[in-house]
């Protein structure tokens, strides 16, 4: 029997020629990246090591990736304390693949991983962080754990205990229309499976659509898998996949494609016609709540925030600056933008696009997490509605409970900061 | 015997059970006084009268979001139980290695107040007599869950493989 992507992977990172759905196996890592919960992370590995008599060491250096990027610049002096210990602890450990709060190589993780050609097609990534799904764009295996499980994985170099998930295949025919995006082809793919409709599942994504989508919304299609439940997606890699780690992550090794046999089963086959999507909105306060952009044509929001590891790229910012160029943002509202690494925001310097979203009233921030999830910067006022190319828009999630968040691509974002209402922007 | 002290819906998510604005607090000794910071439950949590052992009742995909592992250990701080229709992975897989006690039971439905019987195969609702099935864990999990959570069992491992 032929096997899917995922099942490939874990067959070979599991030293097995095939494997089963639901069979238990350990498969090494290829990657495992931490943010600042890395700090959590060395304490759980440290309780691992008690007691043993064995000197703690994590089992490999040169496959360890932790990023700052939740709380940059620390906003308390309780992250700083945090931040300090993690960096005491790589410098220990001799983990090169750090990055700190710095303009020469600092961002987003779900950035940095793929622009540095950490990524590659085939790898199993691990990631203390639930949008690990994003790396499955570049044909990874990339799923989410917890701190603990991390530990675990910086100790023994495999992830214990995983059941082969089952493949849901997601064949988008045709082409996305102008002014529709990857955003709204994976926010109209979780409206209609569901919040979890792929849990404990993996999305393999197919079809005309995926394969004319550059890596970039490749990124955020994957980035969102897990709003569907789903434990992974995964685009398989073609000359795109190619293009870009060669042209943009500087990658020079040999790289090895693997593709699904023909004969790959799969537990559902989901379809969607891109030609006739429209833009989508996903209305407070859950990802799944989607309804096409006229349903919400005229929704007055006092935020916007584009960036984030979802929709942070660079030609997410370059169709921003297009629409905003020597126009107004509406004086009701704050628009706040966060690149989602300093590669880009440098990018988007040298070809003028910051320039144009500040002279439009746009305040560009530096790349992080902080406002998606209410942890550092543009917090919401009690009764605001933010309009946000984010990925989350749960009850409390910008930092108030009091407050509600829409969820849109970057094209409505923008057209919607021009006239404060949310807009459609083939209407401009 | 366990009193209900909290019903809620399908797809609460870990932004509910512990809000990303307290992320930077990690020690599960810290933890437990964000757990459920945005609703009515917290208040009486930290003032000491939600007895350990506690059931919380949701449906389906309970912890969905972030992978925050705080999201468990709050709920463990507290000795709270979990019965819910569903779980989300990341949540599952982190209260399995923290220890806290979740329960697969996809037919729930219980009132704020009700006594649950949690027996090996079924949850008995005492204050009406309801049964309900319960679907075990993933035979994965069983296997971390009989090492008392994720750091005993890899430090077993560690010291066969390098001890």
């Amino acid at each position: 029997m032929g096997m899917t992507i995922v099942e490939k992977i874990l067959a070979r990172a599991s030293g097995r020629t095939q494997v089963q759905i639901g069979e238990v196996v350990e498969p090494r890592v290829d990657l495992a990246m931490s943010h600042e919960n890395a700090a959590l992370v060395i304490n759980q590995f440290h309780e691992i090591y008690q007691g043993t008599g064995l000197a703690a060491r994590v089992w490999d250096p040169e496959k360890i990736a932790i990023i700052f990027d939740h709380r940059v610049p620390a906003e308390s002096a309780k992250t700083a304390t945090n931040q300090k210990k993690v960096r005491e602890f790589v410098a220990q450990h001799g983990i090169h693949r750090f990055h700190d709060i710095r303009g020469d190589e600092g961002g987003i993780c779900h950035q940095i991983l793929p622009e540095n050609g950490y990524v590659r097609p085939g790898m199993v990534v691990v990631g203390t962080d639930s949008h690990t799904t994003t790396h499955g764009a570049l044909g990874a295996f990339a799923f989410g754990i917890g701190a603990t499980e991390m530990a675990s994985v910086w100790t023994l170099g495999r992830v214990l205990n995983v059941e082969v998930p089952g493949t849901i295949k997601v064949v988008v025919k045709g082409r996305l229309a102008p002014h529709v995006s990857a955003k709204d082809l994976v926010l109209a793919l979780i409206g209609q499976i569901g919040a979890e409709g792929a849990s404990f599942k993996v999305l393999e994504f197919h079809g005309e659509a995926i394969r004319t989508l550059p890596t970039s919304g490749r990124l955020t299609l994957c980035n969102m898998a897990v709003e569907a439940g789903a434990t992974a997606g995964i685009v398989p890699a073609d000359s795109e996949t190619v293009r870009y780690l060669r042209q943009e992550a500087g990658v020079k090794e040999v790289l090895q494609l693997s593709i699904p046999d023909p004969d790959a089963a799969y537990d559902q086959i989901v379809e969607l016609d891109a030609k006739v999507l429209h833009p989508q909105i996903a209305f407070p306060h859950k990802v799944d709540n989607v309804h096409p952009v006229e349903a919400a044509e005229g929704i007055a929001i006092q935020q916007i925030v584009i960036g984030s590891c979802t929709n942070g790229r660079l030609d997410d910012l370059e169709v921003v600056a297009r629409i905003l160029a020597g126009k107004k943002v509406a004086r009701s509202v704050r628009m706040l933008i966060f690149p989602a690494s300093f590669r880009i925001y440098t990018q988007a310097l040298e070809r003028g696009i910051i320039a144009e979203l500040v002279r439009a009233g746009a305040v560009v921030m530096n790349p992080g997490c902080g406002p998606c999830l209410g942890v550092h910067q543009g917090a919401l006022a009690d009764g605001d509605r933010a309009l946000a190319t984010t990925n989350r828009n749960f009850k409390g999630r910008m930092g108030n409970p009091n407050a509600e968040v829409y969820l849109c691509s970057p094209e409505v974002a923008a057209a919607s900061a021009l006239k404060g209402v949310i807009t459609d922007p083939r209407k401009l | 015997m366990a009193k209900v002290i909290l019903v809620l819906g399908s797809d609460i998510s870990t932004d509910i059970i512990y809000p990303g604005r307290y992320m930077a607090t990690v020690l599960p000794s810290e933890t437990p006084q964000y757990a459920f910071a945005d609703l009515p439950i917290h208040k009486r949590l930290n003032a000491g009268e939600i007895p350990p052992g506690s059931v919380v009742v949701a449906g389906k995909n309970f912890g969905c979001g972030s992978s925050r592992e705080q999201a468990a250990s709050c709920l463990k701080g507290w000795e709270l139980r979990v019965v819910a229709k569903g779980f989300a992975r990341i949540f599952l897989q982190n209260a399995v290695n923290l220890g806290l006690h979740l329960v697969i039971c996809p037919e729930i439905e219980a009132g704020e107040g009700d006594e649950l019987e949690i027996a090996g195969e079924e949850v008995i609702d005492r204050s009406n007599g309801r049964r309900f099935a319960i679907t075990p864990l993933p035979k994965a999990r069983q296997a971390i869950i009989d090492a008392g959570g994720l750091i005993p069992y890899t430090r077993r491992l560690l010291l066969e493989e390098k001890g």
